[in-house]
């Protein structure tokens, strides 16, 4: 595209990005999903569907197709479909990802195969629909609320920029379980409260108006809480909202070993 | 199954979540029914801010905000509602600061603001800083702000349940039904009041900013009871979406200082609002990239969409109050707003209309004071009406909070002074009636065909440029897709999780919501705020200066009926005359 027109206010005229990806061809691909009906199942089977996709559709666009026009039986969950809702974590090609966030190009090339599968370490219910409850029960456990039994002024309580930035990665958080589910300490004990827990620990303990930090401190300090942590990683590869979880845990084990009075 | 709590919310968004925290504030037992997980709702999309006038940058009067609000609303808006809330939202919004909620800060500490569209001081003079904002990811704070707290109170919620029935029984709601997604299971609510916050009907759209899950179900079920549905015709189309994807981009990439330019890269919105250009209100944003791009001076393959420019802003800037949208566009169009211009186009966005309320939240059954008892709503879902002919950016947000806020108080304290009313016999019968049909059907119809044909054809017919040929001819072309449904049939033959169940339902709310929306756009002969029509150009005063009630003909179901409601245009204090609206 050429363009020549003056821009004002800009000192180097903007480049005009690559057309989207809709004049590309359609892809071919094999979309191979682990399938589960608790009703008429008694384990886990394979179905691949053939399916075409632009390269820069998004999985759950494909899953939506199969959904809609192949498969209505088929059983997942999804929202916004933009990565803020946090509804579908999944195992595609064997890495926790959303499929809302998940490009076709990026897992497939034409003609190839797509490999989905429900998140590990949470009971499949159906298809790729996990039962949610026991993340949620950890995520209770750390008390994720604000805590400030002192009266507020009257207006808000001042919190300068750099504070009020501590908590950038960690309330960035969506819930979706991409971190927790990818955990291989989680996977062995489902005891332990996981990533995405502490990062919602890490949220409250690094905020400068919450007045419950030793509390929650104390929380996180017991065997089923962020020692279990052998710094994988796995989580901060899986983060769709690229939160950098395991350095947010190593600031959590710092309080605790040096934080707590 | 059967079950009682003094008060029912219906929707985990942030008006179901403030409303149910407000409700159990009030001393009696609160239940939150979701279709999704509360974390999932799609308060959490919002990005740019919440409008208050703190004054935190410059000098800022709730005044100015009621103004900018009844203008933005082209006069449709009521303006008792703009008081209440232009002075309930900045005391709202101290309240969330102290629930914890991570806003971004100004160099003393103070809540951050910047700019919005249509936003002003001095009642018009120039562009104020009055959106407060957490990054460009508010609502996502918003919405996990709120959920902790009901977290810490013990709100008890039913995740995952699809409410299908309001059991009304001599003007008086004594409950909800609901399905549970897990068993395929019906449950029986009983309640002393019931609050609706269950969110709006985007997916009548094919663009759209909205969830796959917004299908405008309350809204559908209300009306199927011959209730009034308030202004359905007032739908926004939010200026910038992702192109072809219609997600959603902040206004508060303009509050920064972002540019909207066409092939010729001209800042074409001077042409357009003189004074307060990309910032103008999104209804007039909407219509002018939409006129560019007829004109021809679109970009992209299809020359449908037109450039958004940051490239002259601040790498920090871009990647940290804009971080959201950054990751938006690089990830789905490989546009990298840094350095690259990134293609948006309208999407549909945001329903003014909806379930009438006064301002308490009370459900309104008619335009002449008419209500249900025990009864309430909030939200996008709700219309009580705040945002007139069309909203202002950060002011969703804020009527969630403000009226949420509300309709839970009054809802808790109706619901302290009165008994449980009688249910019906069977409560149950009518969902159940229509889920047998679904599954047994032999039709030969899907839903999500006849969802889809329902997308195309409202986008062209009922879209941001509207005559009466084209919306006369959606007015029919529902009455047939509405025909298909009555052939849907649900393949899926399973108990547990049948989202197939579910999703042909939703298709039917749809349905009713795009019926109302088209009746009662094609009744309205003016252009008044997101309403615009090629063949009635002006706004009229004389004849149109009144809210649309839309009902459906119970006695013959493809008949909408239409009526109207005074606007409310005194405020209890101050009160703007109806103006033309320029800026």
């Amino acid at each position: 595209m050429t363009q020549t027109p003056v821009i004002d206010s800009a000192v180097n005229p903007p480049v005009a990005a690559a057309p989207a990806a809709v004049d590309v061809p359609m892809m071919r691909l094999h979309v191979k999903i682990l399938r589960f009906n608790p009703e008429t199942d008694k384990k886990a089977h394979w179905v691949t569907y053939d399916m075409e996709a632009q390269p820069g559709d998004r999985m759950v666009d494909v899953l939506n197709e199969i959904k809609w026009y192949k498969e209505t039986g088929l059983a997942f969950r999804r929202s916004c479909q933009h990565g803020i809702c946090g509804s579908d974590a999944m195992l595609i090609n064997g890495r926790n990802r959303l499929a809302c966030k998940t490009l076709v190009r990026d897992v497939a090339k034409d003609g190839g195969t797509v490999t989905v599968e429900p998140i590990r370490g949470l009971k499949v219910e159906k298809d790729l629909l996990v039962d949610m409850e026991p993340f949620f029960d950890a995520y209770r456990a750390i008390m994720p609320y604000f805590i400030h039994p002192t009266p507020f002024p009257a207006k808000e309580q001042y919190q300068s920029e750099a504070n009020a930035e501590k908590m950038a990665h960690s309330s960035n958080c969506i819930l979706c379980a991409c971190c927790t589910t990818s955990c291989p300490i989680f996977w062995v004990n489902g005891s332990y409260i996981g990533p995405a827990a502490l990062v919602q620990a890490h949220r409250f303990i690094f905020d400068t108006r919450d007045e419950a930090k030793q509390q929650r401190l104390g929380v996180v300090n017991q065997n089923t809480g962020v020692w279990r942590c052998r710094t994988a990683y796995n989580c901060t590869e899986a983060c769709p909202r690229g939160i950098p979880i395991t350095q947010l845990i190593e600031e959590v084990k710092r309080e605790v070993m040096f934080g707590q009075s | 199954m059967h079950h009682r709590y003094d008060v029912i919310v219906v929707g985990a968004g942030g008006a179901g979540l403030m409303s149910a925290l407000y409700a159990a504030k009030g001393g009696v037992s609160v239940a939150c029914i979701s279709k999704l997980y509360p974390t999932r709702s799609h308060t959490g999309a919002a990005q740019g801010g919440i409008g208050a006038a703190l004054g935190n940058i410059q000098e800022d009067h709730w005044e100015w905000h009621m103004f900018d609000t009844v203008k933005g609303g082209d006069y449709l808006t009521d303006q008792d509602a703009a008081e209440v809330f232009s002075k309930d939202i900045i005391d709202v919004v101290y309240e969330l600061e102290h629930m914890g909620l991570p806003f971004s800060r100004t160099p003393e500490g103070k809540i951050a603001q910047r700019k919005f569209g249509g936003h002003t001081r001095d009642f018009g003079k120039a562009a104020v800083e009055r959106s407060c904002y957490a990054k460009d990811r508010t609502g996502h704070m918003i919405l996990q702000t709120l959920y902790q707290q009901n977290v810490k109170e013990g709100t008890l919620f039913f995740n995952e349940f699809h409410v299908t029935d309001l059991l009304i029984e001599n003007g008086r709601c004594t409950g909800v039904v609901a399905y549970e997604l897990s068993t395929g299971e019906l449950h029986t609510f009983h309640a002393k009041a019931v609050i609706l916050a269950a969110g709006g009907y985007g997916r009548v759209f094919k663009i759209t900013s909205n969830a796959l899950t917004l299908t405008g179900d309350l809204m559908s079920i209300y009306y199927r009871k011959g209730l009034p549905l308030e202004d359905m015709e007032f739908y926004q189309f939010h200026p910038t979406g992702l192109a072809k994807l219609g997600i959603l981009v902040t206004e508060g990439i303009r509050g920064e200082g972002g540019i909207l330019r066409n092939s010729n890269l001209e800042r074409f919105m001077e042409r357009y609002a003189p004074s307060i250009k990309d910032l103008a209100p999104r209804d007039i944003v909407a219509r002018s990239m939409t006129t560019e791009i007829r004109e021809g001076r679109g970009v992209g393959k299809d020359k449908d969409a037109i450039y958004i420019d940051l490239t002259h802003l601040p790498r920090e800037v871009i990647e940290g109050k804009l971080a959201e949208i950054t990751d938006l566009a690089r990830t789905y169009l490989g546009q990298d707003p840094v350095k690259d211009l990134v293609m948006v186009q309208p999407t549909a966005h945001y329903a003014m209309g909806g379930i009438p309320t006064d301002l308490n939240g009370l459900c309104l059954s008619d335009g002449n004071g008419g209500s249900i008892e025990g009864l309430y709503a909030a939200g996008e879902q709700a219309c009580v009406s705040l945002h007139g002919a069309n909203r202002l950016g950060t002011n969703s947000l804020g009527d969630l909070v403000v009226f949420g806020r509300r309709a839970g108080k009054y809802a808790a304290e109706y619901a302290r002074q009165v008994e449980f009313g009688d249910l019906p016999d069977d409560p149950e019968a009518d969902s159940r009636q229509e889920f047998e049909r679904l599954r047994t059907s032999n039709g030969k119809e899907n839903a999500a065909g006849i969802r889809k044909d329902l997308q195309e054809t409202m986008m062209k017919n009922v879209g941001i440029f509207r005559n009466g040929k084209d919306m006369a001819y959606q007015v029919e072309y529902i009455k047939e897709l509405k025909a298909r449904y009555a052939n849907v049939a649900v393949a899926d033959p399973s108990r547990k999780y049948n989202s197939e169940l579910i999703e042909a339902l939703e298709t039917g709310f749809l349905l009713d919501c795009a019926e109302a929306m088209a009746s009662s756009a094609v009744n309205r002969t003016e252009s008044r705020g997101a309403h615009d029509r090629e063949d009635f150009h002006s706004r009229d005063d004389v004849n149109w200066l009144k809210h649309t009630m839309a009902y459906k003909d119970l006695n013959s179901p493809d008949n909408v009926i239409i009526g109207y409601k005074p606007v409310a245009l005194k405020g209890f204090t101050r009160s703007f005359e109806p103006k033309p609206r320029v800026y």
